[in-house]
């Protein structure tokens, strides 16, 4: 169910479709290859080194380092009740990099690069539809289950 | 033996809010131009190359009917896309044509209708600018992608805004002096630093702007060239490189690998390295980018852009001249155009027919063309005889 993923969605389909399935549930999943093990994150299907289409999830803790960031004022369609949001790039833990915005435990005046993160899991509270997506917090912050998260 | 290609013709529209004119109207302009300057009539040309990013224009296949209104049916026309950079990708595409031995003779043209789609579009198109799987669900947008660039850099480097703003005041320097330009008025670090928020470390002045307008050079094989110029300019060093789309899979953030490569390809392609560069026209989308431009070119050391243009080495009179056009930033930029507006102005350069913007003894230019935040990267050598 791709389609919950992110706050718009452009890509209902993927191989990796069950990310979003994880992420409702609390867990943040990268991918390695059955063929030549490569971890990837985020997590795709197909292996670019040794060309496997077999893959399987593999849990990741969350934990990274804030590679980069900005306070986007000018926003695009879906988002200008959001304006003005932080984006961050965190180089994760287990390896690779996610992209999200910053969540409510860190204020914005203590952005700044190589600070500790976690990513954490998100469903959406205010949709009708399923929406689940992850946010940069302080270190130790918990997935805090919605009602209706099941 | 590999064919030489030379350009022997170059035409070039005004860039801007142009509403007086549909996209094969500007394509007509800077064609015709181009047509009067080499000195040939329509019929001389086997062939043309549109570069344009499709989804900015109603009509739909815009090389077709760019074709049709410039007169040259039916001979083959195709269209080049790599977003920012596709006004080079065509003249690759021309270039590898001729080389190819397939044509002697082929009209390149970079157009683009920006203003033809209304805000809330526009807005839309914005949305996807980035990786639409994994990153534009969290809203990014173009500049913002650029933005993070530059805030890592600041962060390795201590590069500063009012480095960053020196970029742009330099280019609406020269903008003020190029009558093809959107903005022609100087403008003050105070003023970039002052201008409204865009993405943070980025205002307004940080970011160029949308813009109308088109740009064509002929190309044609060293045979061809030398019958019918007098002056012929080369394109001796073709470099080409891809990174990838998303920023989660780029080793580093503070410079292109695409156009380190193609670089390098091209510099090897020429026999020339950095030092040999008179003028150089860069992919300044951003101020940051040009930053980024010097240090993946070899112009300054990696770290060392800020000062770079802050010291003014990159003025007509210091070390390396670099968009004395105006840039994207001054010029406006008309995605599929800009490409073929960079080529053109070293043309220029390179015949001494610059006027006030001339960069004295400019023998090597160099034009550099990034698509995306260096998904795609062009890097052309240009020599005369």
């Amino acid at each position: 169910m791709f389609k919950w993923f992110g706050l718009v969605n452009f890509v209902p389909y993927t191989k990796v479709d069950g990310f979003a399935e994880h992420l409702r549930d609390g867990r943040i999943m990268g991918s390695r290859c059955r063929g030549c093990g490569a971890v990837t994150f985020p997590p795709r299907s197909d292996c670019s080194a040794c060309l496997d289409g077999n893959f399987e999830f593999i849990e990741y803790s969350g934990r990274g380092t804030l590679h980069t960031y900005t306070r986007i004022e000018a926003a695009p369609t879906g988002f200008e009740n959001h304006a003005p949001y932080i984006v961050g790039v965190v180089d994760l833990e287990e390896g690779g990099r996610a992209l999200a915005w910053f969540g409510d435990t860190v204020r914005e005046e203590d952005v700044e690069i190589d600070m500790d993160l976690q990513l954490v899991p998100r469903m959406s509270e205010e949709e009708e539809a399923i929406r689940v997506y992850y946010s940069l917090e302080r270190p130790g912050t918990q997935w805090v289950k919605t009602p209706g998260s099941a | 033996m590999e064919r030489r290609v030379g350009i022997i013709g170059i035409g070039h529209g005004v860039f801007g809010r142009r509403s007086d004119a549909t996209v094969q109207e500007l394509a007509f302009e800077a064609f015709r131009e181009a047509i009067l300057d080499a000195g040939l009539r329509s019929g001389d040309v086997d062939a043309s190359v549109i570069g344009a990013v499709p989804e900015y224009h109603k009509q739909r296949s815009l090389a077709g009917v760019v074709q049709e209104y410039l007169g040259l049916l039916p001979r083959p026309t195709w269209l080049t896309e790599a977003a920012c950079a596709s006004g080079s990708a065509a003249i690759r595409s021309g270039w590898l044509a001729i080389r190819a031995g397939v044509h002697d003779v082929v009209a390149v043209i970079g157009c683009q209708k920006m203003t033809e789609l209304d805000t809330s579009e526009i807005l839309a198109l914005m949305g996807r600018v980035g990786e639409v799987q994994w990153e534009s669900g969290f809203g990014t947008t173009f500049p913002a992608y650029y933005a993070m660039f530059a805030r890592r850099h600041m962060h390795e480097f201590g590069t500063t805004k009012d480095q960053l703003a020196a970029v742009a005041v330099k280019n609406h320097h020269y903008g003020a002096l190029n009558p093809y330009a959107l903005f022609r008025k100087e403008i003050t670090v105070e003023k970039a630093r002052h201008s409204d928020p865009v993405a943070t470390p980025f205002n307004v002045y940080d970011c160029c702007a949308n813009a109308d307008g088109a740009a064509c050079v002929i190309l044609a094989s060293e045979e061809r060239a030398r019958e019918l110029s007098a002056s012929p300019v080369w394109l001796s060093g073709m470099g080409c490189a891809t990174a990838s789309m998303s920023v989660l899979r780029r080793a580093s953030l503070v410079g292109l690998p695409s156009a380190v490569a193609a670089a390098a390809e091209a510099y090897d392609m020429a026999g020339v390295d950095a030092a040999d560069i008179k003028v150089a026209e860069v992919h300044d989308c951003f101020t940051i980018a040009e930053i980024l431009a010097y240090e993946d070119l070899g112009f300054c050391p990696r770290g060392e852009g800020g000062p770079f243009v802050a010291e003014g080495r990159t003025y007509i009179g210091g070390d390396l001249p670099v968009n004395v056009d105006g840039g994207l930033k001054a010029k406006g930029h008309p995605i599929g155009a800009t490409g073929v507006s960079m080529t053109y102005e070293i043309v220029k350069q390179l015949r001494g027919a610059a006027e006030d913007r001339q960069v004295p003894n400019a023998d090597v230019g160099l034009t550099h063309n990034v698509g995306g935040i260096g998904q795609y990267c062009f890097v052309q050598i240009l020599t005369r005889d």
